[in-house]
């Protein structure tokens, strides 16, 4: 890579060619205040002039965020005009801006605040006119309000770069002061196709982009007398530390289970268990539509933000998805029937709450679909931020707390196969190793399939198991998912299993993850956003790995559970509690 | 089919004396031609072509009389015109009932209709000749060559005018040395920063060859400004050629028109004229065997003024919001589709044949030091001859605004004049005998912009007239950038304060803080400028400012809530005109006599007036109704 | 949501067949369909958005962002106020207070009955006869306060 030599502050300092002004100075030592860029590559509009630096050579201020440095460029960040341009973009920005930050759920991680801090934004400057506000809460997963929204852009790039720039839902509308970023007639979300991943919330600078709370629901079922249980998704615990200051990547499996139990949940399972559980029943399934013809290639049904794009893309589709219920769904239906029975509560009395990396969980569980005997299968999703937020409340020290374990009982035991449900392939590892068991009656001596890990958006690979090949396919994000779907639709595709999974990485990039703060705030790792996903992902595959049970069908609690209750996988009892239906929807009702 | 510059040659010759002998009447016939601009076609020039057409048929002419429309003829308050060749003679302000006249008298009783012809406001003469006429003698004709005088939507006349003798010259030059001339030529671009056109087309002429577009930007939205306007509709072919002349320079064989959507008239003829160059070959592939290809491609505008941004204007080619782009990479490495671009506004470009016809000298010989050529400026406001002037650059305000432009009606007092529309500043009397170019005009706090001139009068208030541009960028401003969404919308508010008679003091710092913040902080020349008209109106009339202040007072008695109507007592004859004008009953008579002895004086009630001005202009003749 | 009728949308495609040529052909289509329909309503977008492979959400920005394209239908006379620096010089702000006062409606209204839209436009370079107001793309130059009514009458009358 060619260098280039720069001065910064009259410094000189040997840089790489290409580099923004932010990157290099960044590289450096200089941390310039910036808020609408994100990351190199996505989303650098140079719009919101917060990172405005004098360069010799250019004309004026330049945004470090897009400006390229050059040989023998002279870059002044503290000089008097630059600090006051900074300082002025900020203060403009705020003057439009719903200043209620106390009660503000982005406070703490709220970047206006941070660079008003940093450039000194005065108070109260520039007031006047507010642009017309829209509160959405209409969603069960995600609020968007514009009056604190800085128009930075990134949800509406990080919503195109996932699914695709055909079915972005994000757009600005309108234009100058009255520009807002909103799905198409500035609706709420629910009447659009948003499928509610939450990766717009994820990249939000400000509080215009949240989940939706349940905390307050939480609260209630307690108030209430409820029996509460809860249960942790795999993808929480490889990121629940980072909510305390923890590096990314860090299993926190003993401490976030010790946390649960000091928050006064009756039981504390792991949603582990119905991963297993969903091995059997789709595994199964998908081998009776081997053997029997049934429709194929099949897919996975996990993630409902992949179930919400199907129902509304590719409706003519729907008959290639597992008719399984989710994994945290299906362990509410279990909880409410067989696990209720044993301990003797009634379903109506029990409470169940799911920890979920997800935000479009929040949307699933009032699926009416997912009901048990007329009882929601699952009554409250938390993210894992809001679980944070919990234990924060609680006055919990969770850096200091104990390991300790998932509650012991009829069940609680989990394979590794569940706990890598929480990456992309995930589940198609997990199903292989017992679709392979039960076409050979025997273990795969690797354990891994580690020919469908990785990030790529598409992956493919052939699997041999008995002399038969079995093509499998893993998608995440739709932008990928497409690709495989057309193929479908066209009568090309090739795979009997294919996975997918509504964001990017799988869950452990879900829209309910902690906030990874964008590449040019102070960071643990200057590259962190490029290394996140993998860090997380290592989190899992490295507890799969401790297991000493790595297959579901090997869960002695599974087999208990279809010996004494379910009968078989896919038995008519299975049926009735852990698949559901799903139907086509318009994309723009109403 | 034009093969070669043979070909070319001799069409041209043909072309050349044809279109000579129409004005010199060696054809033996005699010639009508009619305003055919927006301005005048919208004063029904369309049906007065008709009629003299119609009659010609009636009275067996149609061997001796031609009837032509020609592109805009620059004096719009005056328009339509009707011009008889050979004689020259101009009539103006016709309308339909005239046409009969026109045919009767003077086409074939050869006598000249005196009430048609113009009658100069200072000495009240009439003048036949256009040559004669104030407004036409300190012109010259360069990017407006061929408007008003040769038929745009006839090719053959814009042959005989010198079309693509230009084109065949560079053909013939090495592509640097057609840079070079243009270079030499001191041309600078039209559209508003005055950059110099050849280092544009050096820098995209330097790119690796291959895909290569020419754009021409004739998205004019400057309120006040309609030369690009006046030349696609007066002489489009001029534009094309241009655009050709540039593509061979640059290595580009596509040029790209992107024109405002509000010009449909100039749209159609441009379509005319690109289908008419096809047919000849004069476009296409292997340009008079040359090798050289180029096509012409019309894009058009949806309303947005911000696309008159070079980068905005290629997003919205490319089917984008027209929000305009942070540079580097600039158009000329990266541009359109991402290939190395450049845009040249309307009659940049229309300026370029006359340099490769005439020669870069010939351009050159009008001017300054720095700005060479002439440049169109758009003449209105408060001002006897409204319409669309070429000068060359280097002509002071004096002569624009009294020579050209006939001076301020109704005997008022000149204040200043708006350059740079929106983008612009203005200038006073004490401006009035610089040199227009474009660096005196930045240097005077103003800038050269598109062309528009508007000038103001005692009667009109600066705060309201830098009001006025706020809004405009307001409603323009495309949103992305935070200094321009919202500061812009900050000074309108504090501007909207200070005419509502609201202002302080502390005010008009934050709005000049403001001002120069937006200035240097925006992202896109739109942004940077939009402050000028009021820091300009700041620097020269910052009284005005602080009467609305302190004061409370609009010394033009312009901004409603700082003036109010009152009736003279001394004046008034009590007749109750105004009181029956008066839409709100604010208007009553008092108790007091008026000076006749017989009516009652009137009193307006301040509470419930609407300051509409309709008692005003009840009271023309008795003038006892003063804004104060 | 109300669907189009089958005529409709064969039109529509038939407006994006016709630049399937073009590499960005978005605003072409938008002008077209405007011209066609005198609106782009969310259904047409849709159509649009299949046959670009553009979301509903970037055509949805674009159509918001140029004033010529609208949402919803116009009136069956348009009449634009232009209130360019010249125009408004002359006088043109109490010209379109007329016509809004007449008709009943704001400027980018349109009429209960269809027929009238009002429409404040920037300059359309029409100074040399401010204050100028088109109908229809007819022109009407240096229009006085006075004249509107009669102006509105006429229309009217042709409806009658």
């Amino acid at each position: 890579m060619a260098k280039v030599n720069i001065k910064i502050e009259g410094i000189p300092f040997e840089v790489e060619a290409g580099l923004t002004i932010l990157e290099a100075a960044k590289q450096c030592g200089f941390e310039i205040p910036s808020l609408c860029a994100f990351n190199h590559g996505e989303c650098s509009q140079g719009s919101c002039r917060v990172c405005l630096v004098e360069a010799t050579g250019a004309r004026g201020l330049v945004a470090s965020c897009v400006y390229p440095v050059a040989e023998g460029m002279e870059i002044t960040i503290s000089s008097p005009k630059a600090t006051a341009a900074r300082r002025t973009s900020v203060e403009l920005l705020l003057s439009n801006h719903n200043k209620n930050c106390q009660q503000c759920e982005k406070n703490g991680n709220c970047e206006l605040l941070h660079v008003a801090k940093i450039t000194g934004a005065r108070d109260d400057m520039y007031l006047g006119e507010q642009t017309p506000v829209t509160f959405d809460q209409l969603t069960p997963t995600i609020v968007r309000d514009t009056s604190k929204c800085v128009l930075c852009g990134r949800c509406v790039a990080r919503c195109a770069n996932a699914h695709g720039k055909d079915m972005g839902i994000l757009g600005f509308e309108k234009r100058g002061f009255n520009t807002i970023v909103a799905p198409v007639e500035n609706r709420s979300f629910i009447h659009s196709p948003c499928i509610m991943c939450g990766q717009c919330i994820n990249v939000c600078p400000t509080g215009a982009l949240m989940e939706k709370s349940e905390i307050a629901r939480v609260d209630e079922a307690f108030k209430a007398g409820k029996y509460v249980i809860v249960q942790t998704a795999p993808a929480v615990r490889a990121a629940l530390g980072e909510e305390f200051g923890m590096k990314i990547g860090t299993p926190v499996t003993g401490k976030m289970v010790a946390a649960l139990k000091r928050l006064g949940f009756k039981k504390v399972f792991d949603t582990n268990f119905a991963a297993d559980l969903t091995i059997m029943e789709e595994g199964t399934e998908l081998l009776n539509r081997i053997q029997n013809g049934g429709k194929l290639p099949m897919i996975t049904s996990c993630s409902p933000g992949w179930v919400n794009y199907a129902e509304y893309n590719y409706g003519d589709l729907l008959d290639h998805l597992s008719s399984c219920k989710s994994p945290h769904e299906m362990f509410g239906a279990i909880l409410k029937t067989y696990y209720a029975e044993k301990i003797g509560v009634d379903p109506k009395d029990m409470f169940v709450v799911s920890i979920m990396p997800c935000s479009c969980k929040k949307y699933e569980k009032e699926r009416p679909q997912l009901t048990t005997n007329g009882l929601a299968d699952v009554d409250a999703v938390l993210t894992t931020r809001e679980l944070g937020r919990l234990i924060r409340r609680a006055g919990i020290n969770f850096q200091k707390l104990p390991d300790e374990d998932f509650d012991t009982d009829i069940v609680h035991d989990y394979s590794g196969a569940g706990v890598i449900f929480g990456v992309t392939g995930g589940v198609m590892e997990a199903a292989l190793r017992t679709v392979y068991y039960k076409l050979t009656g025997k273990e795969y001596d690797k354990i891994a399939f580690t020919e469908v890990r990785g990030l790529e958006g598409v992956r493919e690979a052939t699997i041999d198991i008995n002399g038969t090949s079995v093509s499998v396919a893993v998608a995440n994000g739709m932008k990928s998912a497409k690709v495989l779907l057309d193929d479908i639709r066209a009568g090309k595709s090739k795979y009997l299993f294919i996975e997918i999974m509504g964001c990017p990485g799988g869950c452990i990039n879900g829209g309910g993850q902690p906030y990874v703060r964008p590449a040019f705030l102070p960071n643990e790792e200057d590259d962190i956003l490029d290394t996140y996903i993998q860090k997380r992902a290592a989190a899992l595959y490295s507890e799969d790995e401790r297991q000493v049970i790595r297959q579901s069908h090997n869960n002695p609690q599974i087999k208990a559970l279809y010996d004494e209750f379910l009968g078989e996988p896919n038995s008519h009892k299975a049926h009735e509690l852990l698949h559901t239906t799903y139907a086509a929807r318009e994309k723009y009702d109403n | 089919m034009i093969k070669n510059f043979e070909d070319l040659k001799q069409m041209s010759a043909q072309c050349v004396s044809c279109l000579n002998a129409k004005f010199t009447g060696e054809d033996g016939k005699r010639h009508v031609v009619l305003c055919g601009g927006t301005g005048c076609l919208s004063s029904r020039s369309d049906e007065i072509t008709a009629e003299f057409n119609k009659l010609i048929a009636e009275k067996n002419l149609g061997d001796k009389v031609t009837v032509n429309q020609v592109g805009c003829f620059g004096f719009c308050s005056q328009g339509p015109f009707v011009k008889i060749y050979p004689e020259d003679t101009l009539y103006r302000l016709v309308q339909l009932e005239d046409v009969a006249e026109i045919v009767e008298k003077d086409l074939i009783g050869g006598e000249v209709i005196d009430r048609l012809l113009y009658v100069d406001p200072n000495t009240q003469q009439k003048v036949t000749k256009q040559e004669d006429i104030n407004f036409y003698k300190k012109q010259v004709r360069v990017a407006l060559h061929g408007c008003g005088s040769i038929n745009p939507e006839n090719i053959k006349e814009s042959i005989g005018a010198g079309a693509f003798q230009g084109l065949a010259r560079a053909l013939q030059m090495d592509r640097q040395a057609v840079i070079n001339e243009v270079l030499e030529s001191g041309l600078r671009g039209r559209g508003g920063g005055g950059f110099p056109t050849g280092r544009k087309w050096q820098f995209a002429y330097a790119q690796p060859e291959g895909q290569k577009y020419v754009v021409c930007n004739g998205d004019e939205g400057d309120p006040g400004a309609f030369m690009d306007r006046s030349i696609l509709e007066g002489n489009p072919l001029a534009v094309i050629e241009g655009m050709m002349i540039a593509g061979y320079a640059i290595g580009a064989q596509d040029g790209y028109f992107y024109v405002r959507a509000e010009y449909p008239i100039a749209v159609n003829r441009l379509k005319m004229a690109v289908a008419q160059a096809e047919e000849l070959g004069l476009l296409g592939d292997n340009i008079m065997g040359t090798g050289f290809s180029f096509r012409v491609h019309i894009r058009l505008g949806a309303g947005a003024f911000v696309c008159g941004e070079e980068t905005a204007l290629l997003n919205s080619i490319e089917g984008q919001r027209g929000m305009p782009r942070n540079r580097p990479p600039f158009p000329a490495v990266k541009g359109l589709w991402g290939c190395p671009s450049i845009i040249n506004n309307v009659e940049t470009l229309a300026c370029v044949p006359y340099i490769l016809r005439e020669g870069k000298d010939a351009f050159a010989a009008h001017g300054t030091e720095r700005s060479k050529g002439t440049k169109v400026f758009a003449l209105g406001g408060k001002i006897n001859n409204v319409g669309l002037v070429e000068i060359p650059m280097g002509t002071t305000l004096r002569e624009l605004i009294y020579d050209i432009g006939g001076g301020i009606p109704g005997g008022k007092q000149f204040k200043a004049i708006q350059t740079g529309g929106p983008s612009g500043g203005c200038l006073t009397a004490e401006d009035l005998d610089t040199p227009i170019d474009f660096d005196n005009l930045v240097a005077k706090g103003s800038m050269m912009g598109s062309g528009g001139a508007i000038v103001m009068d005692e009667d009109n208030c600066m705060v309201d007239v830098a009001k006025f541009y706020m809004e405009f960028i307001c409603d323009e401003s495309c949103g992305k950038c935070t200094p321009c969404r919202i500061g812009t919308k900050r000074m309108l508010e504090i501007l909207t304060r200070i005419t509502d008679g609201k202002g302080t003091l502390k005010d008009l710092d934050e709005l000049e803080e403001l001002a120069q913040n937006i200035k240097s902080n925006s992202l896109c020349g739109l942004g940077q400028t939009a402050p000028n008209p009021v820091l300009s109106t700041l620097a020269h009339f910052k009284d005005e400012y602080i009467a609305h202040v302190v004061d409370k007072k609009c010394p033009a008695h312009i901004c409603k809530n700082l003036m109010q109507y009152v009736i003279n007592e001394n004046k008034c004859i009590g007749c109750g005109a105004c009181a029956r004008a008066c839409p709100v009953s604010a208007i009553s008579k008092t108790d007091k006599l008026a000076a006749n002895g017989k009516l009652f004086i009137h009193a307006i009630d301040q509470s419930k007036c609407i300051k509409c001005g309709m008692c005003l202009a009840s009271c023309k003749k008795i003038q006892a109704i003063e804004k104060k | 949501m109300a669907h189009l009728q089958e005529p409709a949308i064969k039109k529509i495609n038939e407006i994006c067949d016709r630049y399937v040529n073009e590499t960005t052909p978005l605003m072409m289509i938008l002008s077209d369909i405007q011209k066609e329909y005198g609106y782009i309503p969310l259904e047409v977008q849709e159509i649009v958005s299949e046959r670009t492979g553009l979301s509903v959400a970037e055509i949805y920005g674009v159509v918001t962002f140029y004033s010529f394209f609208s949402l919803t239908p116009k009136g069956k006379y348009v009449i634009g106020c232009c209130l360019g620096t010249a125009c408004y010089v002359k006088g043109a702000q109490q010209i379109i207070d007329k016509f809004s006062e007449i008709i009943g409606i704001k400027p980018g209204e349109t009429s209960a009955d269809g027929l009238f839209t009002l429409d404040a436009l920037r300059c359309i370079g029409a100074c040399g006869i401010a204050p100028a107001v088109t109908i229809n793309g007819k022109v009407y130059p240096k229009l006085t306060v006075d004249a509107v009514p009669k102006i509105v009458e006429e229309y009217k009358a042709m409806e009658a």
